[in-house]
This record gives C-alpha cells, sequence and structure tokens, in this order.
C-alpha cells in the first residue's frame, strides 16, 4: 500500500494553467501577423517572432536572476509582451529599438512591481509609450513607404494633419468604400499589427472560443468610440464617421488584445465596463483634442491606473446580500 | 422548459457512469467497527458504555453532549474492546472513539414507540428521530432533530428534498431515489407531520432522467412536486437549491429557516423513515465507492464504523491510487489513513490516481477573474486569499470571507492553481478566534 496523498478539495481541476493561456493568446496574435507579412513584407514577420522570442527569453533572465519565485520561468508571458510590442511599431523600426522596448517593459513596467500577474500597467503599451517619445519617427507609422501606397502616412495622421477634415482623406484615398475596405482588410499605413480589423477579429473570435477574454472590455470600449464618434460627426462631419474611427488606428489592436490583458484589467464585469467605457471615450477625445494623432495606449494605460480604483468600487453582488 | 439555478458555478466532468447503473448491495459487516463520538456537527457525544460491555446492535453507546449534538449506537452486536482517541478526518485531531468487536449476527435493539407514524404526534416524531440519532447525511452531518424543530418564530412553508447530487462521481442519491422511493415517500411524509409545509420539491439535476422520470411515476398521486434542475456544480448547496427552487434567497449569514425552508438531503430522508416506521437508529448508510482507482466502483451499504479499508477491499483498490476522499473531488477530504472509519455524512469513498488530481504547483494570481466569475456566492476569492495571506481578516469578513460555501468551484477554474480554499478555511478558523477572543 503506497502513502495516501493528503491535499485539499477540491481535488480536481481545470487542464488549464499560466502557459496555456499565453500561448492561446500568441494563437489569436497569428492571423495579425499573417496579414501583418503580406502587407508589409517579411521583414514585419522577423521583427513579430523576434519580439516573441526576444521578450521570452528577456523575461526568464530577468525572473532567473532576479526573481526569487523561479516557478514563474518559461510562462510565455515574456513572448505575448514581445509581441504585442512588435506589432505595435511601425515597419521601419529597427531591430534594437524593438529590444529596448522590451527591456523598457520588462525590467521597468513589469518586474519591479513583483513580476507576473503584479504590474500595474500593461507592459507592452508602456514599452510602446517609451518608444514613442524616445524614437517618435518609427512609432505612428510614418515612414511606412509602400511603392503603391496612396499615402505615406496612417490615416489618422493624415487626418489630424489636415485639420481632422475627413472628406480629404476620402478625396486622398480614392472613394470612402475604398478606404473602408482598406481598413477593414488591413491595407493601409500603421504600425504592424494595428491594420487589419479582420484579422484582430479572427484571432479575438478565436479567444473568446477558449474563454481567455473579459469580453465586457472589447465590446463596452468599441461602443464607446463609437458612440462618441457618432456625437462627433452629427456636430462636425467632418470629424470623420463613428465606422471609420473604430476601423481605424490602433483601436482594435487595443480593444481586443490590450485592454483586455487579464492582469491590468478589472476584475468584475461591471468593473470591465467602467474600464472599457473611460478608455473608449478617452481615445476619441484624444484623437480629436490631443496632440498625438492616435489615443489609444494612452487611454489604456490611464485606465490601467485605474483599475486598483474600479476594483475597490465594482465589487460583485453577494448572494442573499439584501439592499439597503 | 426553462431550469431552475443559480449564478456562477462550474461543470467538472461527472464521472457518474462508474457508479450510476451499479444497484445499492449490503456490504458484510466487519469484524471491527470504530465508532466516533463526533458524528455529527456540533457537542461530541458522552460515551455511556464501558469496556468489555456487550452491545446489541441500535444499542445506544453515546448521548447528546449538547443541544446541537447526537446520540450514538452501536452498529455491530457484540463488545467493546477499548475506548481510545482516534484521529478524526473533519475534526483534525483526535476524538473519542468506541471500537467494538462483533460476536454474533444482529442482535437488534429498536426504537422504543415507533410505528405507524400516522397516529403520532410532531412531540413523538422528533422524538424518535432524536433517538435514532439521525444528523444530516449529505456531509454536513447537522442533527436533525433541531433542523426539524426551528423555533416558533420562524414559519416554514416549505420542504425541499436535496437529490441534485452535483457532486462529481458520488451516485448514492441517485441510487437511493431509483430504489427507495417508497420509503423515501414515507419519509416526506413524517416531515410533512412535523414541519407542517404547504408544499415540497425534490430538487434533482436534469442529468438523472431516471430518477426523475421514477419519482414522477411513484409520487404521482401525491402533494409532492418533482424538479429538474440545470446540471450545475454546486447545485445541491442549500442555498442555491432553495434558489433555484423557489426563487427565494437566504440573507447573509442566515439560515433556510429564515425563509421558510428546509432542506434535507435524500439519504436522512430514508433515515428518518426507517427510524419511524421501522425503528432503526442511525447505524448503516448508503454510500458510493468509486473514482479511477477503484477496480469494481458501486453503491452499498455499510454500517457506521466501517474502516474505509474494509470497503475498499470489497471493491479492489488499484495500484495506482493517489488519494483516498471522505465524499467527492470537489468537497471530499483526503484521508491520511485508509482505516479511519466510515461517518454518518459520509456518502462517498473515492478513490483517484495521481493523473486525475490537481496538481497544486502555485503560480501567481495572473488576474484571468474566473474565480469571481464561477463563484456561487458573488464573493471574490481571488481578493480574500490577498487578505487572508496578509492577516487583514477584518477586512476579508467585509467582503464575505464567513459567506464562503467552501464549494471549490474557483479553485477547481483557477489557472494559477492557487488553493482558495485552503486560505479561506484558515481565515475562517482565526477570524473566528480572533472575534473570541475580542468579546
Amino acid at each position: 500500500m503506497t502513502k495516501l496523498k493528503v491535499a485539499n478539495a477540491p481535488h480536481i481541476g481545470t487542464k488549464d494553467n499560466v502557459r496555456v493561456i499565453m500561448i492561446d493568446v500568441l494563437i489569436g496574435l497569428i492571423p495579425a501577423v499573417v496579414v501583418a507579412t503580406i502587407v508589409f513584407g517579411i521583414k514585419a514577420l522577423f521583427l513579430s517572432i523576434l519580439g516573441a522570442i526576444a521578450g521570452e527569453i528577456l523575461d526568464a533572465l530577468i525572473v532567473g536572476t532576479l526573481a526569487k519565485d523561479k516557478k514563474q520561468l518559461w510562462n510565455g508571458s515574456g513572448a505575448v509582451t514581445g509581441l504585442l510590442l512588435a506589432l505595435n511599431v511601425g515597419l521601419g523600426t529597427p531591430w534594437w529599438v524593438l529590444v529596448i522596448g522590451i527591456i523598457f517593459a520588462l525590467a521597468v513596467a513589469k518586474h519591479p512591481f513583483g513580476g507576473l500577474g503584479q504590474n500595474i500597467f500593461n507592459p507592452a503599451l508602456s514599452g510602446r509609450a517609451f518608444l514613442l517619445v524616445s524614437f517618435p519617427m518609427y512609432m505612428t507609422g510614418k515612414v511606412y513607404l509602400k511603392p503603391d501606397a496612396v499615402t505615406s502616412a496612417t490615416p489618422l495622421t493624415f487626418l489630424a494633419d489636415h485639420g481632422h477634415n475627413i472628406s480629404k482623406l476620402i478625396e486622398a484615398w480614392g472613394g470612402r468604400g475604398k478606404l473602408y475596405l482598406d481598413l477593414f482588410l488591413g491595407n493601409v499605413g500603421g504600425t504592424l499589427g494595428e491594420t487589419s480589423t479582420l484579422a484582430l477579429l479572427i484571432g479575438f473570435t478565436y479567444l473568446v472560443i477558449r474563454k481567455r477574454i473579459k469580453i465586457m472590455i472589447p465590446v463596452s470600449y468599441i461602443s464607446t468610440t463609437f458612440l462618441f464618434a457618432l456625437i462627433g460627426w452629427l456636430i462636425k462631419p467632418s470629424l470623420g464617421d463613428p465606422l471609420f474611427h473604430i476601423l481605424s488606428g490602433g483601436l482594435m489592436l487595443g480593444a481586443l488584445f490590450m485592454a483586455t490583458d487579464m492582469v491590468t484589467s478589472p476584475m468584475t464585469p461591471l468593473g470591465q465596463m467602467i474600464f472599457g467605457i473611460g478608455a473608449g471615450s478617452l481615445t476619441y477625445i484624444i484623437r480629436i483634442f490631443g496632440s498625438y494623432p492616435e489615443g489609444v495606449s494612452f487611454s489604456i494605460l490611464i485606465m490601467n491606473g485605474l483599475v486598483p480604483l474600479i476594483d475597490l468600487y465594482a465589487k460583485p453582488r453577494i448572494f442573499g446580500e439584501v439592499n439597503e | 422548459m426553462v431550469l431552475g439555478t443559480f449564478k456562477g458555478g462550474i461543470h467538472p466532468p461527472v464521472k457518474k457512469e462508474l457508479a450510476k447503473d451499479k444497484p445499492i448491495e449490503r456490504l458484510e459487516i466487519p469484524d471491527t467497527v470504530y465508532v466516533y463520538m463526533v458524528n455529527h456537527a456540533g457537542a461530541p457525544a458522552k460515551v455511556v458504555v464501558e469496556k468489555d460491555q456487550e452491545v446489541k446492535t441500535g444499542q445506544v453507546i453515546g448521548e447528546p453532549g449538547g443541544f446541537i449534538s447526537a446520540f450514538v449506537h452501536s452498529p455491530v452486536t457484540g463488545r467493546v474492546m477499548d475506548i481510545k482517541k482516534m484521529y478524526h478526518p473533519i475534526a483534525g485531531r483526535p476524538v473519542d472513539t468506541v471500537v467494538i468487536q462483533k460476536t454474533a449476527e444482529d442482535d437488534w435493539e429498536l426504537l422504543e414507540g415507533h410505528g405507524d407514524y400516522q397516529n403520532m404526534d410532531k412531540k413523538q416524531l422528533l422524538d424518535l428521530i432524536k433517538r435514532a440519532g439521525i444528523v444530516g447525511m449529505g456531509g454536513a452531518m447537522f442533527p436533525t432533530h433541531v433542523k426539524l424543530n426551528p423555533p416558533p418564530e420562524k414559519k416554514i412553508d416549505i420542504l425541499i428534498i436535496n437529490g441534485a447530487e452535483c457532486e462529481p462521481y458520488l451516485t448514492i442519491d441517485y441510487r437511493t431515489m431509483l430504489e427507495r422511493a417508497e420509503d423515501l415517500l414515507k419519509g416526506i411524509k413524517i416531515m410533512e407531520k412535523i414541519l407542517d409545509v404547504e408544499k415540497v420539491y425534490v430538487g434533482v439535476e436534469d442529468n438523472k432522467p431516471g430518477a426523475i422520470k421514477h419519482l414522477r411515476e411513484v409520487f404521482s398521486s401525491e402533494n409532492v412536486q418533482i424538479v429538474p434542475l440545470r446540471t450545475k456544480y454546486p447545485q445541491g448547496s442549500e442555498k442555491h437549491l432553495i434558489y433555484a427552487i423557489t426563487g427565494r434567497k437566504v440573507p447573509r449569514g442566515g439560515l433556510p429557516m429564515d425563509v421558510g425552508v428546509v432542506v434535507q438531503n435524500v439519504g436522512t430522508v430514508v433515515a428518518i423513515k426507517e427510524a419511524v416506521v421501522d425503528g432503526k437508529p442511525l447505524v448503516e448508510r448508503g454510500l458510493t465507492v468509486t473514482g479511477e482507482a477503484v477496480e469494481n466502483p458501486g453503491n452499498f451499504i455499510v454500517r457506521i464504523g466501517t474502516p474505509a479499508k474494509f470497503v475498499l477491499d470489497h471493491v479492489g483498490l488499484k495500484d495506482n491510487v493517489e488519494r483516498v476522499l471522505f465524499g467527492g473531488p470537489m468537497m471530499g477530504i483526503a484521508l491520511r489513513d485508509i482505516n479511519i472509519p466510515v461517518m454518518k455524512g459520509t456518502s462517498g469513498i473515492t478513490a483517484l490516481p495521481a493523473e486525475i488530481t490537481r496538481t497544486a504547483v502555485e503560480m501567481p494570481c495572473i488576474r484571468c477573474a474566473s474565480c469571481v466569475s464561477v463563484c456561487p456566492m458573488g464573493l471574490q476569492p481571488y481578493l480574500l486569499v490577498k487578505l487572508v495571506q496578509k492577516k487583514r481578516h477584518d477586512d476579508a469578513a467585509k467582503i464575505g470571507l464567513m459567506d464562503c460555501i467552501e464549494c471549490g468551484s474557483c479553485a477547481y477554474s483557477c489557472p494559477s492553481k492557487i488553493d482558495h480554499v485552503r486560505y479561506i478555511k484558515l481565515g475562517k478558523t482565526v477570524y473566528k478566534a480572533l472575534r473570541g477572543a475580542k468579546k
């Protein structure tokens, strides 16, 4: 008779673990990588793979040398951060700039807070914000020069440069229908991963099926930006219609993959809704009133900082709690 | 049809197929039984027999040690060999245990005054149930005569029979509903006389259509409604069962009687019938012996005090066994010693190999929020764990530490393998001790 193991109930559990979740997120980003490679060429693939590998190795280096808790080694979260950051840079970005961004993401935004699960701000977005102020020329996609491209700028930078007059953009692009189709498929300028709504939605659907997404965040995020853009459009049509605003820039990448980062988002559906509404409205406000053409990253980072507060107030209702 | 249910919960593999088609068999009586004086919630019973005393089956060997306590009877006819302290897996400490060697076939000492319940009044019925030592057989082991006798200001209008059996692997309630529906009905009638309720429901998860159909046939002419419930763990939790069937919510910190409901487990109802009609005290119970580490899973009637090893030897324990549980895999207690005896609340013995069980290499919380979304009590298990770890028990209590029903849904679904239930149980113990010290 072998010795019996004494352990606490429950004695069975889900087969899920942290690594499986991280691998799922990586799988969810594959469509975006594929479209980036088609639209921007092989360098996009190179930067994506480099980001994922460098992220995981750097994460392991930090955990292996500095962290007390070695169980975190090779959990996949470093790869997710690295790939997300790669998808957030423009094609002209040199490989070493990407690596600097990843180092910042992991060594400043993630591990000083306690590592996996402890960081307040989304590491990939922190890395992006760092690169945006350090290497602005690589970050907005302005250096994107595809030989047959209508414009070297992204639709949003074009809009910001032209006094927020969307009719000029439509004119330059060759028609409203073509603009929207290109935005949906990803045939526009921008950072590597943000351009194709279609690819992002495919990957996102996979994550929803695998139950890896706090679904309330993208729903409230996208609808809020849509609603704000609708109001803006009704007041001043040249600001761009709501559909344009949710299809362009980093909104889909941000709402579907960055704002939904488990670690840096609220725990209850109500909190997630507040988070999404905050990020969605800030995105539009920064786009229209801010000095940057795009506001997704900063909106999410601002809301990341508010998560502890949101969690404090957006509590679930305890069974049997009496109304007071 | 919309099935009754509740918010949250999980869908673990049910694994009922291992034992659900095995009719209940009567297991032979072991030569020696070990009967705890803690076979119920509340105060331990006081031993009233002496070493070397001859006892009959059903003879009282322990008397209640307080208001919430229960009688304990000899499960065999034989001689008291020893009265000693033995480790108790729920109490977590050694408790008084009467060791009885079987010397003869059963010579029953039946309960005085048993018989036709229709001619008895409430007081007589409650007295019989009390003297029979009946406790909640779903696992909580709360003395039934106390539960059936709420204070007069609590008007009870609904009786619910808990046949949900949401715990994976276990099938004894299902078999009991199939094989002993008539006894179940008599037990219900006895309780109707005691409680004077307006309505009786039997809640059964819809993955047991056989039981639902059979009970509907047997109970067709009665004022008893069989309610199919959505198969979801923990559907059999008292509060969630009440909510699913009646829409009433037991208030925080309250009891079912606060919303006019009494809930009894299927096994308890049959025990009530056996006590009142047949005069048999609670000295045996049905249980499921199951799990992937068992050769021939099945459902058995076993005497209280039978060592788990005796039961497992009968069904055959495989070499790959990693842990043996009293109860099912969600809420069961892992035995550290296979000789620990069956109690009145032991609804099953589940033996699991390592490939089935949860491996608990704890990773940091990644705030996936699955614990929050599955918690049937609307708690924030991740936060309770953090607060208990930081010894902030008062803050934990404010956000529902004491509301936790320890169903384990959070720990089951946690990708970081955090043992929420362990921390919460610990936190409850410390919080109670601290609160007691303050007073």
